[in-house]
Order: C-alpha cells, then sequence, then structure tokens
C-alpha cells in the first residue's frame, strides 16, 4: 500500500514531464500497432490459406499462363479431389485508385473449393448461369456500394477494353480472416471476349487450385502434378497455397523488413526517451532515496518504487495506445479501402504492445535503479534536490 | 556506554590525493548524555556523526553503538540496525514531499511488525509530542521550515531508537524556529532520556547540550 501510494505520488509530481512521457509512449504504441497491423494485414492472405490446397501456375513465371487441357489430367492424379482454375484480371474500376484483386474464375467448381467464401446458394446459381456475373465480397460491396443486380464495368488492363458485369452474389467470410474483398467472374466470359482480343490467351489458365484429399498429401501431389508435366511446353510449378501467397509477399519482403525496423526503432528511441526520463527523475530524487537507506529500507524497496513508477507511466501510456489503435486502424483500413485483405489489430500485436511497454519500463528503470541503490547514503544525503 | 569509539580513522580519496578526515579518534558517549560536536568546516565533525549512525564505514577502529560493532555488519544488517537504533535529523529536514507529515513519521514504524492500528497510535502521541496534531494531512510543503524539522524529529523518535543524531537541525531554520527545535531536542533529552548527538556550528545550539567535544582537523580537541 505505501509502495503503490508513493509510486503513484511520485509519477504525478511533474506533471507536465508525465505527461508528456506518457504522450510520447502512446504515440509510440499507437505507431508501432499500426505498422504491426501493416505487416500483419500483408501476410494475411498466406495467413488465411488452407493447407488443403494447393496452387500449380506456369513454372517459369506467374505472368506465363497454362494450357487449359491440364486440368483433366490433374484431376487424374491420386489424391487430387477437385481441380478448379483461375487467371489474374487487373482491371480499373473507376480509376486506378480503386485496386481490388479481380479473378476469372470456373463458375462450376471455384466456390466448392473455397468453403470460407460463404455465397447464398441462389446467389451462387444465379453467378453459375450468368455469364457476365459476379460475385464480390462484402468488404468489397460495402466500399462501392454494390448490390445484387449491379452493373460493374471494369476497364480491361492485360485484357483490353470495357468489361461489363452484373453483380449476382456477395459472399461472407467464414471467419475474420477471410479476404471479403475480391471481385469473382466467370472464367468462360474471359475465355470468350479473348477469343477477340487477345487471342493467344485463349483456353488459357493462370493458376490451377487443387482441392487435396488429405492435407498431409500436399507434398506428394504437388511433386506428381510437376512430374506429370515436365518437358512439356507448359511446366508446372505446384506449391501449397501459403507457400504461393508468400511467394507475393516476399517480391515485397524489402518492404516489410523495412516496416518491422521501423516499428521496434520508435520503440527504441522511446526506451531512450523514457530512459532519459527516470534518470532525471531519480537524479533529483538521490537525496529521498538516501534518507530512506539511512531510515533503514533497502535496495529492494527503492527498485519497488523506481521499477512501480516506470511500469505506471509506461502501463498509462500502454493503455492508452493499444486503445487508441483499434479506432485508428480501422480508419487507416478504411483509408486503405481494399488494398489489404484485412486490416485489423491482432491480439498477438496488443501483446506484443504490451510487451514493448514493459521492456520500455524495465529498461527505463534498470540504471536509475542501479545507481540508487548503489550510492552511497552520505553521497546521496548531499544531493539535495 | 552506548557508544564506543576507539582508534577511528576514516580518509576519503580526492583524485589520486588521499585526505584524511578523522584521525585516532576515541570517544564514549554515556546512555541518555546530549552531546554537542563542533568544529571549523572540514574538521570531520559530519562524518564521525554518519560513522557513529552507520551511514559511512571506517577505515580502521572499532566503534561500538549499544554494544553492537557496527563496523563489521553487512550493508543489509546495518541497514536493519539503523532501522532499530538511530533516529536521523537533517538539516534539511529529508521528509518525504509525496507524504503527509503523518506518512512520513509513520515511515520507521513500516519496517517494524506493528500493526496499522498500533502505527496510527505511535504516530498520533510523536506528533503530539512535536505540537503537530493538527497537522497531520499536510504535505511537507504545506509546513514551515520549523514544523517540517519537528516532523523530522518525530520520525526520528518514533521507533524509540537508542540515539538520536542530528546534523546542524536548526541550520536551516529561522531564530525562533531554531530555539522551538532545539528546546525539543533538550526535551528529548530530559524527559525521554534519549542519547543525542548533534553536530552544530552553533554556540548557542551547542549550549543546550551537556557536553561539548571540539573536532580541529580530524582530531578531538576538548
Amino acid at each position: 500500500m505505501y509502495h503503490l501510494k508513493m509510486i503513484f505520488r511520485n509519477a504525478l509530481r511533474h506533471r507536465l514531464r508525465t505527461a508528456l512521457t506518457v504522450l510520447g509512449i502512446v504515440v509510440a504504441i499507437v505507431a508501432f500497432g499500426l505498422l504491426r497491423t501493416v505487416v500483419d494485414a500483408w501476410y494475411a492472405g498466406a495467413e488465411a490459406a488452407s493447407k488443403s490446397r494447393l496452387v500449380s501456375r506456369n513454372a517459369i513465371s506467374l505472368v506465363f499462363p497454362l494450357p487449359l487441357a491440364y486440368a483433366g489430367k490433374i484431376r487424374q492424379i491420386d489424391g487430387v479431389k477437385a481441380v478448379s482454375h483461375a487467371n489474374w484480371f487487373g482491371g480499373v474500376y473507376i480509376t486506378e485508385k480503386n485496386f481490388f484483386p479481380q479473378f476469372a474464375v470456373h463458375a462450376p467448381t471455384y466456390f466448392d473449393l473455397y468453403p470460407e467464401f460463404v455465397v447464398p446458394p441462389a446467389q451462387l446459381r444465379d453467378f453459375q448461369r450468368d455469364r457476365k456475373g459476379a460475385i464480390v465480397g462484402r468488404r468489397l460491396a460495402d466500399t462501392y456500394g454494390f448490390k445484387v443486380g449491379d452493373s460493374v464495368s471494369l476497364r480491361g488492363t492485360i485484357f483490353p477494353g470495357n468489361w461489363e458485369f452484373v453483380v449476382r452474389g456477395i459472399y461472407d467470410g467464414a471467419d475474420n480472416k477471410t479476404d471479403v474483398s475480391q471481385f469473382f467472374f466467370q472464367w468462360e466470359y474471359l475465355n470468350e471476349v479473348a477469343r477477340k482480343v487477345a487471342p493467344r490467351r485463349v483456353n488459357s489458365v493462370g493458376v490451377y487450385v487443387i482441392g487435396l484429399s488429405a492435407a498431409d498429401r500436399a507434398a506428394e501431389v504437388a511433386a506428381n502434378v510437376d512430374t506429370t508435366f515436365k518437358n512439356s511446353l507448359a511446366e508446372t510449378l505446384t506449391e501449397t497455397e501459403q507457400a504461393f501467397q508468400l511467394g507475393f509477399v516476399s517480391m515485397t519482403e524489402a518492404i516489410v523488413v523495412a516496416i518491422r525496423i521501423v516499428s521496434y526503432l520508435i520503440i527504441f528511441i522511446i526506451m531512450v526517451v523514457m530512459a532519459n526520463t527516470m534518470a532525471m527523475t531519480v537524479r533529483e530524487r538521490m537525496s529521498e532515496y538516501a534518507t530512506l537507506k539511512a531510515l533503514g529500507f533497502g535496495g529492494g524497496h527503492l527498485a519497488t518504487l523506481i521499477f512501480g513508477e516506470a511500469f505506471v507511466i509506461a502501463g498509462l501510456g500502454a493503455v492508452c495506445g493499444i486503445v487508441l489503435t483499434y479506432p485508428l486502424a480501422d480508419r487507416f483500413g478504411k483509408a486503405t479501402g481494399t488494398l489489404f485483405p484485412e486490416f485489423r489489430v491482432h491480439d498477438e500485436t496488443v501483446w506484443l504492445q504490451l510487451a514493448c511497454a514493459a521492456l520500455i519500463a524495465v529498461v527505463a528503470a534498470l540504471l536509475p535503479c542501479w545507481r540508487a541503490t548503489r550510492v552511497r547514503i552520505v553521497d546521496g544525503l548531499r544531493n539535495i534536490g | 556506554m552506548v557508544v564506543e569509539i576507539r582508534h577511528l580513522a576514516k580518509a576519503y580519496q580526492r583524485g589520486d590525493q588521499i585526505v584524511p578526515v578523522l584521525t585516532d579518534i576515541t570517544l564514549d558517549i554515556a546512555a541518555g548524555d546530549y552531546v554537542a560536536l563542533m568544529g571549523p568546516s572540514g574538521s570531520g565533525k559530519s562524518t564521525l556523526l554518519n560513522l557513529i549512525a552507520g551511514i559511512d564505514k571506517p577505515d580502521s577502529g572499532s566503534l561500538c553503538v549499544g554494544g553492537v560493532d557496527i563496523v563489521t555488519l553487512d550493508e543489509a544488517d546495518l541497514a536493519a540496525w539503523r532501522a532499530r537504533n538511530v533516529g536521523f535529523i537533517f538539516q534539511f529536514y529529508n521528509l518525504m514531499p509525496v507524504l503527509t507529515a503523518f506518512e512520513n513519521v509513520e515511515l520507521p514504524l513500516l519496517l517494524t511488525d506493528l500493526g496499522a492500528r498500533e502505527r496510527r497510535e505511535h504516530v498520533h502521541a510523536a506528533l503530539a509530542m512535536v505540537g503537530l496534531s493538527d497537522r497531520l494531512e499536510h504535505y511537507p510543503s504545506e509546513l514551515s521550515g520549523g514544523q517540517q524539522q519537528r516532523v523530522a524529529i518525530a520520525r526520528a523518535i518514533i521507533t524509540d531508537p537508542t540515539i538520536l543524531v542530528a546534523d546542524e537541525p536548526t541550520g536551516d531554520l529561522d531564530r525562533a524556529s531554531a530555539e522551538d527545535v532545539l528546546n525539543l531536542i533538550d526535551r528529548l533529552n530530559r524527559e525521554l532520556g534519549k542519547t543525542i548527538i548533534m553536530v552544530t556550528h552553533d554556540p548557542h545550539a551547542a549550549a543546550k547540550a551537556r557536553s561539548i567535544r571540539q573536532l580541529d582537523k580530524g582530531e578531538l580537541a576538548g
């Protein structure tokens, strides 16, 4: 009780100094949380990937397609439960700023492979019946106000021309990890138009999505798929969906690494700032600590007071920072639109924020505490604060 | 004898130089005595007081207080010994600014086994003795210098220590407050039989003591 009283009263002795230090920690914790959330958002696709799906693409590069005829051969490979295919479309909705992923998918099979995309059965049927039909994610629909029955026009970049679609369904995610910002339309429509605008791309597929009969057969099936098409004109590279997604992340890994470094740099900077504050505080109170020692209080008492004060300040900053991270992340997520499949603060981020705050407190208090407990009483008493 | 000092020596190192502060001090102080240590600045009187109070260590010699050779105690034991046996009265009061008068006086009792109720009773009695019963909830910043020193005296006597050490207790006070504090210290000696060792520059303050010991260049002169 006495310790708590002293800790809180000491923490509030220089209110402006404490307030500024807390503010600094709040900014650091918020910045750290947001940057971590950006990194998490970057990996969200990979994290949400299923273990029971493989993705097969052209071994040379994703830019090169695979023949449609591979579908039948893949289906015959032992361990394959289902096969579907998709093409990246890369269209522009009104302006380039409105980015969201668009895929031409094999309508009869694609959604069977993705149970996490929850589409009302009637809407799915409508989509499969309408060659110009599209299914959009809930977040995408909310962002752009798409409703079932709306016409959506995309300007093709890989496949030139203006492409008209009718929204036939809106899918939700089975959980909050599911990417609900995608736009799917029928591959048959793409193939049909490609005959006129890009004949070389007819009957070609961007990737095959392979459903496995058992997740533990992923390596075996992937190897068999690649062996099947070895020495063909379009050799395949088959990997788990997660590895496939991570391949995209690795293309921008330097950015992710930079963000991570910046997030920890922020914590390091505030750690130094708070260490300075605590050092200044303890220096000012050296005569008080010497008095306590003279009265018989041991190093443990002093350490409790100093560490306690550091934890109160850092804890206050952490709590305010964490509370602020949620609305700010929400705003940030909305501002970035559908750039990230999901933008939410993970529990792990909050734990990391708390851990960083604890680390800040410990590091900030360590040296001042060592000094206070080591100072000779007579030297400390001479130090009139 | 409550304090027995034999051939005590203490030196400080300043850069490469070793500066002797106390040389071959031998001194006895009887229980219930009130001793004033006087001498010019740098004569070693505060150092001697610090050694007796167990907040500094001598280089050589023996120093027994209340029958305990405190030179042989380690830091932890010495801290526990101080808590039980020494009451401190500092020139600048050295109260905790974030604690009230009550809490400041209660501070040394937190190191004892007393319960909250007993502590409260002790604190009330001590503050009543120094005439500050009406200032229990005041913070040091809300008290005058004289009142702060009286709180410090209450804190010094709260554990009923073997000795009271006072380092220039009136050095920061006006004449009237100084007189009050000196009278209070005098009462502690006369009425409660406290052994008091006081360092002072002030001959008027020293005159209140039962005996005066002069220090000069680290040696006891009289």
